[in-house]
């Protein structure tokens, strides 16, 4: 036996950054394959994204996935409710339950940097929550196409694409919870309070703040920046073809101040939220004790 | 190849290792001894690079707080529960661990083969026992062939039976050019794997000696009943109380209190003298 142990294995030198977060990756892809939680919500954001193409598809005038008609905007607030909770939880229970299995100790007492490891759960968990948006836009696009409605691919691309990017901030700001939390538990609870802050409060909030306090439409934009899942929905909007009255009047300051140039800075913003978050939890997580 | 100096970790104000300084040799076996709390384990994830701490951690020359990665690269981990991925199989964690060394899938074949594995390769992590999955654990520390072994009580959670087997399995895997780091509170398995024990109270250094000194300075005694042929027992009895032995003459054969190191020293007297050692027993 000790014969066999003794042969010592070529060890390669590879660049260790990238390949290390790749393995790192792939193997979040994997977990995900079998992780019941993910499949779940997979399973629910495709059942819904079909369930919307089917319900507005009784109208023949707003069942097609043409232009921003009712069915793509259902399908932008499905994501903005859905897919940011989604992202947000996975991204937020990935290093803090590691931490509790002790699976992050395996992971680190390999040769492999934190930032690798960061990097790998990143790419790992976006990759996996695009694949499920792909599942989902591609069964309602489709569904749409079966029951004879017309649907535009691009725009059904565009809009899988700008989500996928919304993931990636979700993701990174999930990561960067995850990092700053001890448990797994609190990862979940704090994320599932942010996911309301901004989906619903921030929303709502912008809104009481408004009639409450007179804010001008400049600062309406600004606050509305400043969340992720805003942004989204401005950029949706906004490359969709829809109307900027559904943006109130931020929308419309934004539209006239910048005009199609609000995407680039929306597009932007949600840049900037996964190169802060990522920044962040970097810095967290390259300086905390692994006890 | 090992070289720690003045190495300090506190928690929340608390030193859990306090001023420690010590370096193992190439092929040196050095345990770290000491009840619960005496910051065995965090000496092992500092030199991990997994916590940081005070002080200084040199392996092979390289400073483990400046390149973490590369130190890591010559260290084989085994830790004292299973930290390996329980939804993963035992093929796929032995690929992830090649991948993440850079080592080829080939060296994962051999050591499933060489530990005994084969067969288990489709189980998922989970589903191995406590010991299998220590082995699996060991064959994982073993995959780059590193010259350095960190052992952090590889056998406390297991079953009698199968902490002999995984002390037998670590005796098989030392060599002359691999260095080991155990920690335990088990002085039998110090006594089978250690060159040298470190005892710590604290996280302080108490004491730092050979093994085989290691029990009898520690005033342990142990019980060594041996069992004889009826009609030997009363001059076995007579013949190991003339060499200096404590012994005491039994039914079925004669009873010893002893320094631990001395067990070998009383089975190997009777053989000598031609009486026919039936059985034996150790008692702590």
């Amino acid at each position: 036996m000790t014969n066999q142990l003794e042969r010592v294995p070529n060890l390669r030198r590879f660049n260790f950054f990238n390949y290390s977060a790749i393995v790192i990756a792939c193997k979040v892809i994997h977990e995900g394959r079998r992780d019941r939680w993910f499949w779940s919500f997979a399973g629910g954001f495709t059942l819904l994204a079909v369930a919307i193409t089917t319900t507005t598809s009784q109208n023949k005038t707003f069942g097609s996935i043409r232009g921003f008609g009712p069915t793509a905007a259902s399908l932008v607030a499905l994501v903005h409710l859905l897919i940011t909770l989604m992202a947000l939880t996975l991204g937020a229970r990935q290093l803090s339950s590691e931490r509790e299995s002790n699976t992050l100790a395996f992971l680190l007492s390999q040769p492999v940097s934190r930032s690798n490891v960061l990097w790998g759960t990143f790419i790992g968990h976006v990759a996996t929550m695009s694949a499920s948006v792909f599942l989902g836009f591609g069964a309602a696009g489709i569904f749409s196409t079966i029951r004879g409605n017309s649907t535009d691919a691009l725009l059904l691309l565009r809009l899988t694409g700008l989500t996928c990017l919304l993931v990636a901030a979700m993701v990174a700001l999930g990561v960067l919870i995850s990092t700053a939390t001890q448990k797994s538990s609190s990862a979940l609870g704090f994320s599932v309070s942010v996911w309301f802050l901004m989906v619903f409060l921030g929303d709502l909030g912008l809104m009481a703040a408004t009639v409450t306090t007179q804010l001008s439409a400049k600062t309406l934009l600004l606050l509305a920046l400043l969340n992720p899942t805003e942004a989204f929905r401005i950029t949706a909007v906004v490359s969709l073809g829809g109307s900027i009255d559904a943006l109130g009047p931020a929308g419309t300051y934004a539209i006239d101040t910048f005009g199609a140039g609000i995407i680039g800075l929306t597009l932007g913003v949600l840049i900037l939220w996964i190169a802060v978050a990522l920044g962040l939890s970097l810095m967290i997580f390259s300086r905390r004790d692994l006890a | 190849m090992i070289d720690v100096k003045h190495l300090t970790k506190s928690y929340k104000g608390l030193p859990v290792v306090d001023d420690l300084s010590f370096n193992v040799t190439q092929g040196q076996s050095v345990a770290l001894w000491g009840p619960n709390g005496a910051g065995k384990t965090t000496i092992l994830r500092c030199l991990l690079g997994l916590i940081s701490h005070q002080g200084h951690i040199t392996i092979d020359g390289y400073d483990t707080k400046q390149v973490a990665e590369k130190t890591r690269s010559f260290i084989g981990y085994v830790p004292q529960e299973s930290n390996l991925y329980g939804n993963l199989t035992v093929n796929e964690t032995l690929a992830l661990s090649c991948r993440l060394r850079k080592i080829p899938l080939t060296r994962a074949r051999e050591i499933t083969t060489s530990l005994n594995l084969d067969g288990l390769g489709k189980k998922r992590v989970k589903e191995l026992s406590g010991g299998m999955r220590q082995k699996l654990a060991i064959g994982i520390s073993l995959l780059s062939n590193p010259p350095i072994l960190l052992l952090d009580e590889p056998s406390s959670s297991l079953d009698l039976a199968t902490q002999h087997q995984i002390t037998s399995l670590l005796q098989s895997i030392k060599r002359p050019d691999r260095s080991f780091i155990l920690t335990s509170h088990r002085v039998q398995e110090v006594e089978a794997l250690a060159d040298r024990v470190i005892a710590l109270d604290n996280g302080r250094k108490t004491q730092d000696c050979p093994a085989r000194e290691f029990a009898s300075s520690l005033g342990l005694q142990t019980w060594l009943q041996i069992t004889l042929p009826p009609h030997q027992c009363a001059p076995a009895q007579t013949r190991l109380e003339a060499a200096g032995f404590d012994a005491q003459q039994l039914s079925g054969g004669v009873l010893l209190n002893l320094p631990s190191n001395q067990r070998a020293a009383a089975l190997s007297f009777l053989h000598n003298a031609r009486f026919d050692v039936l059985d034996f027993e150790v008692r702590q």
